[in-house]
């Protein structure tokens, strides 16, 4: 099938991003402070399992960012023309997850829907008949047919296969990163094995082995399970539950990364200008800071957002397809968030600045008429380069927080894309259906939770080892 | 499951001085804006306001279809026509000839105002508080502040002053342009007012009797008569709202006296009736308070109704004298699930019908059917259903060149093969748990006009089958696109793809789930739908510059008479063109024509004739996809008697019957508290207890000890 | 250190200015004063001429900024801004879109937001420092380990979940407190037990972790090892000394958030139904109502500034070596 690629605005963002980072990693391994630092974030169990687990999360997301329109069926010799419904390649992966759409509500792995419905049958003598019952699910366990009693049986059987899958695969990698280890220290295969169980390893293997293998683990559940059954059930109008989490993915690691990209160069550049000019221009930034701090966010969040949203309705003609438009409306979120967001940084950076420049050797410098933009960017940036280190990676995981908060009071994402907020903030209501609906919710809530528990052990093992007051 | 009985319930909100009282709990959503009877207009001002106020007429509580009949009146008024010449015409008499419609109002003797300071008197027979200031305000902060009151006989001046409040330029009654066109000399008491009001002070008097209304005038004390321009049937139903309900001059001279306005003492905080109940605490943000007029006149129960009331035992209660309620506690409730399950545990007495998202909490089944779930059932709660007096629908925007067009044939097939493919059955069953009619045309059921069964039905869109109207199927509507020219959603000629925006506004709960379903519903038929959802200004704007190609829209009636249905595609009221309501911009001369012609006209079969044809052209034009009518659901516990959901009249408070020993019973029943996880923490917590002061011990001796 | 003070507040002036130009702005291209006027009338039959007269009614007929037609100091004082804006420095914050007087209802519903707030914090401070305690004193064990992940575990939540969870349990399913509402006087305890529990719940993580690597650091220092070396217990050591040092950053750090109690807090009241500030603030995003989210954002501002004067004045109280003279 002819496929027109489409890059959103979020897409550079985030392959730049992912640039950048390489660049970063690339240029620290020169810098030896840095360099130490990241070793020592290497050894971190924790921190190790955290950054596996965020690595897989991070790969759902990039492979969400890849995005395409695809070609409509059409005769031959017309102008090929293509759907206004954006896809990914997370999508194309995922397609029977998308397509497999049910009427409405029903339960994880059910085989029927969740609520009684009249149905009408056509009798023999061809009359109606109307009776009440839970209808069959169109996809859900539709290659047991008739025989609905087999359900559980069919479900351990996929569950035993994919288990037993995902510990040969685990068990083979293991073995992959022994030899690699025992080659690399030129021991013995098997005291490679203890000295990796044994955490003896400078690089915290075992915590990423497990955390792989648990991963594998869910991985090779959902894909055994999810072909068959709406592994955590469907939504209101019937699409999957699992399909929607994982979408949702992305959006929140936008917001989380995205937004660094807006915080950063304000919060350095002013910060760092205000600590080492001081005076008026001092003044200015501290002005400009306060005032902007002593807004109430959510209150200067909704105003900005709102506006955006007046300049993308008056616009309509900027974008072709609505996830263009969506796709701004995040960026924006993004931009209004970070702008709400550097002034922590830059009070920080400021601080350090502060003292920095009263230490002997910047002293110095100015003294020997070294120009300020080659003292700001030689001696001050390296040295505070810790603390913005760290501040990244601490707002991330409360970014990912803020997006629900702010989709609940109706200023976060657009309603159309997949979030953990808007996913939060449909289901919602469901917990006061009776019977209740819980599994959206909670689905939503649990990979809410993984991904920013495994940020936050990250931000820990990255904190621990760049702060010098804890080393 | 540990269960231990302890008496009270520990979750009861209310005081408990108020336990086993004659009061009935309900809860709003929406803070209501205005109970200024010229302004309030939506249905969570109703609510109270329906209570209090008492216009001319009211709807029958039992009896359906709806059916006028006196409140404070002797008689439903009979309007008198007169031509040109003054002369009286008889009843029958065409309407081009009519050239003013006089209605006589008499009121009933005997009926008298809630107390209230504004009419309090001193011995001498001198109003008491008709000379305040601020200084003489200091220490009043709420009306029950004011010592004495008093109250009055009501006279057919209130309603006058009232009529006259319409036109005030200080007041934005909604009603205002709409009636000037058909009271005489309403529009000319604007003008003068306005010019008024600009040499007053600004928070000065205004005396509205020192102007005249040609248009309406006293007889005596308990008359009063109102002249209208030409033919308006439809003006009775407005004497059953509470724009026309009486204000004393009295009360506007009191409220108008310097400093009260700031301390929220006005009409539209305080509102002062005949009604049955009287506020008495307005507390917007948490609760409001209706307590029982004590000067109300007697009024009974009413002794007639449906056929089905009986058995509904609605009519056990004829002849006796009305309220039957002493408060009424209206509590804020914000969010649906908190409502919902204090509903459930027996601490409101019955949903609010006005509340939407309460409605979406109560799954009630899907696919249509009414059955309560069991264990609603066993609580013995009970559910009533009515049809509202609203539609739903998607419009097209005829002034667009791809939907619209007048008479293009072209784009009427895609309208009618859109109206096809939506599938409104499955709308409602997922989106409204099923509270909804699918439409047939913009006239919902109850209203004059409406035809049940297979001659209603929507041809274009239902075929008759197996004694059910049956959606037509999707090749139906792939065969009219191709027939627009649109095959397989491709442009015949130029094989561009068809590609429709959608306006809506966002925000809303389970939006997103409703936009994914509606783009899959155009894809069907493979058009491609983009949604672009807005906030509620901007849909407005867009609306009004015809900047639209779909959009949905709702309309609640007014009034139950087809013409406050059909209006919205006259072609008089283009939004574009005149700023009217017809958002679609519609416009079919020879439906305009029979509009007109229906507008004024009794019902009758002739009528009736001209309704059908005019929902046929509708059907065959499609300026819109005709949606659903909602259901309203209202859900009441057993001990609450005598309710029938009613959509045109509110005045519901003063019929409704508790029995309050039944509701005690059944709270503390219900509410027992669940007591182990409270004995699980102290456990747990005891557990935890011992080894913790080990450990403490032991690191207590191992620290002590220096370290490295 | 009176001039000091008086030197900040004259300070806040631009500040607030500053503020009130950036709502302007914000707002006011959202809003156009005909688009606050359609939302306030409604839907249902609106013509031109209403609008006008609402507008006129409500001074929203003038220029934004600038009104050019003006003579004299007119161009800037004959404004909207100027007239809105001005009059909020002298504590006059007008009157609400529906017609209400907006200082009275903040008066009003302040003290449901205390209700909530003042105990969130105190009980929050309270559980937090002796957690933090715990787990420094215990300090490199199993417990402080685990209690640390737990620390993150717990503020991985979203407080989305602690709410819509603590509800529906404890008020549901247990029936052991109202689901919502707010009641004055004693009877409010009721009300608000619950969402007290869950403001501490949801605040534990963070604060504990933040305070105990306070307590870790304050334990490093050389006055602390003459302490045990002296022979005292630990539990001398950890009350006597580290405690009492570690709270000078702890308060200090907090001090900043006490004015902003008064803001109540946006999600637990619209939950509970508790009528404070917060559900006000809500409310006046969701109508738009621009003149209270103005005056919201006036007094958020103001005592932010107060709370910042305050963190100043504590510096100085825990450490008399601080002096303002710059």
């Amino acid at each position: 099938m002819n496929i027109q690629p489409v890059l959103l605005w979020s897409d550079v963002c985030i392959w730049l991003l992912v640039l950048a980072g390489i660049g970063a990693g690339w240029w620290s391994r020169r810098q030896p402070p840095l360099a130490a630092a990241w070793k020592r974030v290497g050894q971190s169990r924790p921190g190790m399992a955290a950054a596996t687990i965020l690595l897989a999360f991070v790969l759902v997301g990039l492979l969400d960012s890849l995005h395409y329109r695809e070609q409509l069926p059409g005769k031959a010799g017309e102008k090929a023309s293509y759907s206004v419904e954006v896809l990914s390649a997370l999508d194309r992966l995922l397609l029977p997850l998308r397509t497999r759409v049910e009427k409405t509500y029903s339960e994880p792995l059910a085989t029927r829907a969740y609520a009684k419905e009249m149905m009408e049958v056509r009798q023999a003598d061809g009359s109606l008949r109307t009776m009440r019952d839970y209808p069959r699910l169109k996809f859900g366990g539709a290659t047991l047919g008739a025989d609905e009693a087999r359900v559980d049986a069919d479900i351990a059987g996929r569950a035993i296969r994919a288990v037993l899958l995902a510990a040969v695969v685990w068990l083979g990698l293991c073995l992959v990163v022994v030899r690699r280890l025992a080659c690399a220290d030129g021991v013995p295969l098997k005291q490679a094995w203890q000295a990796l169980w044994c955490g003896e390893t400078a690089f915290a293997w075992n915590a990423v082995l497990i955390a792989f293998g648990a991963l594998m683990l869910v991985a090779a559940l959902l894909l055994g399970l999810a072909t068959e059954y709406h592994v955590f059930g469907t939504d209101k109008v019937g699409q999957d539950v699992l399909y929607q989490v994982l979408k949702s993915i992305r959006t929140a690691l936008v917001i989380g990364l995205v937004t660094t990209l807006v915080t950063l160069p304000l919060a350095v550049f002013l910060g760092i200008i205000a600590g080492y000019f001081r005076g008026w221009i001092d003044d200015l930034i501290q002005y400009i800071y306060t005032t902007l701090n002593s807004i109430p966010g959510v209150l200067l969040i909704a105003a900005a957002v709102l506006m955006m949203q007046v300049v993308i309705d008056t616009h309509p003609q900027w974008f072709a397809t609505a996830a263009e438009r969506a796709d701004l409306r995040l960026l924006a979120l993004c931009f209004i968030l970070g702008l709400t967001s550097w002034t922590g940084l830059a009070r920080l950076l400021r601080g350090e600045a502060l003292k920095l420049r009263e230490l002997e050797y910047i002293q110095a410098a100015q003294a020997f008429g070294v120009s300020d933009l080659r003292i700001i960017s030689r001696h001050l940036l390296p040295n505070l380069m810790h603390i913005v280190i760290i501040a990244l990676v601490m707002d991330f995981s409360g970014l990912v927080l803020a997006e629900a908060v702010l989709s609940y009071v109706g200023i976060g994402v657009d309603p159309s894309m997949i979030s953990f907020g808007t996913m939060i903030n449909n289901a919602r209501m469901e917990l006061g259906r009776e019977p209740v609906v819980w599994w959206s919710l909670v689905a939503a809530f649990a990979f809410m939770f993984v991904l920013v528990l495994a940020a936050n052990l990250l931000a820990d093992a990255v904190r621990d080892a760049f702060d010098p007051r804890m080393a | 499951m540990l269960l231990v009985a302890c008496g009270d319930a520990w979750n009861d909100p209310y005081p408990v001085a108020e336990r086993g009282q004659n009061i009935l709990y309900s809860a709003f959503t929406e803070r209501p804006k205005h109970l200024d009877p010229v302004q309030s207009y939506t249905e969570d001002e109703i609510t109270f306001t329906a209570q209090v106020y008492e216009p001319p007429l009211q709807y029958h509580y039992l009896q359906r279809p709806y059916t006028l009949v006196p409140l404070t009146t002797t008689a439903v008024p009979v309007p008198r026509y007169v031509d040109a010449a003054g002369k009286t015409l008889p009843a029958d008499a065409p309407v081009e000839k009519i050239a003013e419609s006089i209605y006589e109002i008499r009121l009933q003797p005997g009926i008298r105002y809630q107390p209230h300071p504004a009419f309090a008197t001193d011995a001498a027979g001198k109003f008491v508080y008709a000379d305040l200031d601020r200084e003489k305000l200091k220490g009043i902060e709420r009306i029950a502040d004011f010592k004495e009151t008093g109250s009055r006989e009501l006279r057919a001046d209130d309603y006058i002053y009232e009529i006259k409040r319409l036109a005030h330029p200080r007041l934005h009654s909604p009603i205002f342009g709409m009636m000037a066109e058909h009271i005489v000399g309403l529009k000319e008491l604007g003008t003068a007012l306005q010019a008024a009001a600009k040499t007053l002070p600004r928070d000065g008097w205004l005396d509205l009797d020192a102007y005249p209304l040609s248009g309406v005038s006293k007889v005596d004390d308990t008359t009063y008569r109102v002249r209208l321009k030409g033919k308006y049937p439809q003006f009775l139903y407005w004497l059953a709202m509470p724009f026309f309900a009486p204000v004393p001059r009295e009360v506007d001279r009191f409220y108008s006296q310097p400093g009260m306005a700031e301390k929220n003492l006005t009409l539209d905080w305080y509102p002062v009736g005949t009604g049955p109940y009287m506020l008495v605490e307005n507390n917007p943000n948490s609760r409001m308070v209706l307590a029982r007029n004590p000067n109300f006149r007697g009024e009974t129960y009413p002794c007639e109704g449906e056929a089905a009331d009986r058995g509904a035992s609605l009519l056990d209660d004829c002849g006796k004298t009305l309220p039957f309620i002493e408060r009424a506690i209206f509590s804020r409730e914000k969010e649906a699930i908190p409502y919902w399950n204090k509903f459930l545990q027996g601490w409101y007495d019955a949903s609010g019908i006005s509340s939407d998202s309460f409605d979406q909490a109560v799954r009630i089944n899907v696919g249509g059917d009414v059955a309560l779930t069991d264990e609603m059932r066993e609580k013995g709660i009970r559910l009533l259903t009515s049809v509202r007096a609203s539609t739903f629908y998607m419009g097209f925007n005829m002034l667009d060149p791809m939907v619209g067009g007048e008479s293009n044939e072209s784009s009427r097939k895609l309208r009618q093969a859109i109206s096809v493919v939506l599938d409104q059955e499955e709308f409602i069953s997922i989106f409204m748990n099923g509270r909804g009619i699918p439409a047939q045309g913009p006239l919902p059921p109850g209203i004059f006009g409406y035809v049940e069964g297979e001659a209603g039905i929507n041809q274009v869109v239902y075929e008759w089958r197996d004694g059910a109207p049956r959606r037509r199927d999707v090749a139906t509507a792939k065969r009219l696109l191709a027939e627009a020219g649109w095959p397989n959603g491709r442009n015949a000629k130029t094989g561009e793809p068809l590609v429709l925006n959608l306006d809506t506004t966002g925000g809303g709960m389970g939006d997103k789930s409703r936009l994914d379903w509606l783009t899959r519903q155009f894809a069907k038929i493979d058009i491609q739908l983009v949604v672009r959802s807005t906030d509620f200004n901007r849909f407005q704007e867009k609306i009004r510059k015809g900047a639209v190609q779909l959009y949905y829209l709702g309309w609640n009636a007014d009034y139950p008479d087809p013409e406050n249905f059909f209006f919205l595609l006259n072609g008089a009221e283009g939004k574009v063109e005149k700023g009217g309501e017809n958002a679609s911009n519609y416009r079919n001369p020879e439906f305009d024509k029979l509009f007109h012609e229906m507008k004024n006209m009794d019902n009758s079969p002739r009528r009736l004739a001209i309704i059908t044809r005019m929902n046929r052209i509708l059907h065959q034009d499609a300026p819109w996809v005709y949606g659903f009518h909602p259901k309203s659901y209202a859900l009441g516990h057993a001990w609450l008697k005598n309710r029938k959901p009613s959509d045109v009249g509110h005045n519901n408070l003063k019929y409704q019957r508790l029995d309050v020993a039944t509701r005690e019973a059944k709270r503390r029943e219900w509410n027992r508290p669940v007591l182990w996880p409270l004995a699980l923490v102290v456990a747990l917590g005891a557990a935890v207890l011992v080894p913790a002061i080990r450990g403490y011990r032991r690191r207590e001796r191992s620290v002590a000890r220096p370290q490295g | 250190m009176l001039a000091y003070i008086l030197r900040r507040l004259l300070y806040a002036i631009p500040i607030l200015i500053g503020v009130n130009l950036i709502t302007f702005a914000l707002f006011f291209i959202v809003n156009t004063p005909d688009d606050m006027a359609r939302m306030q009338l409604g839907v249902k039959r609106v013509t031109p001429e209403a609008i006008q007269k609402w507008k006129a009614e409500r001074g929203y007929d003038k220029p934004l900024f600038w009104n050019g037609a003006a003579e004299g100091a007119g161009p800037v004082t004959q404004t909207i801004f100027f007239e809105k804006s001005a009059r909020m420095f002298a504590g006059d914050f007008g009157r609400a879109e529906d017609g209400r007087d907006i200082s009275r209802e903040i008066v009003a519903r302040m003290g449901p937001s205390l209700a909530i707030a003042l105990p969130t914090f105190l009980l929050g401070l309270f559980v937090t420092v002796s957690f933090a305690l715990l787990l420094a004193f215990f300090r490199a064990t199993a417990l402080d380990f685990w209690g640390v992940v737990l620390c993150v575990a717990m503020m991985s939540i979203s407080g989305l979940f602690y709410i819509i969870g603590g509800q529906f349990l404890f008020a549901k399913i247990f029936r052991l407190v109202p689901i919502s509402g707010y009641g004055g006087g004693l009877d409010a305890a009721r009300f608000l037990i619950l969402p007290v529990l869950i403001g501490v719940i949801a605040g534990i993580g963070s604060s504990t972790r933040w305070y105990r690597t306070i307590f870790l650091e304050e334990m490093g220092k050389d006055y602390v090892r003459t302490a045990r070396a002296k022979g005292l217990t630990e539990t001398a050591v950890m009350f006597g000394h580290v405690l009492r040092n570690a709270l000078i950053p702890i308060l200090t750090g907090v001090v900043v958030v006490i004015p902003l109690l008064f803001m109540g807090s946006l999600l637990t009241e619209s939950f509970f139904g508790i009528p404070g500030l917060g559900s006000y603030t809500i409310d006046a995003i969701n109508a738009q109502d621009f003149a209270v989210v103005r005056a919201m954002v006036f007094i958020g501002s103001v005592l932010y500034i107060v709370g910042l004067i305050l963190t100043d004045i504590s510096y100085t109280l825990v450490d008399p070596r601080i002096r303002f003279d710059r």
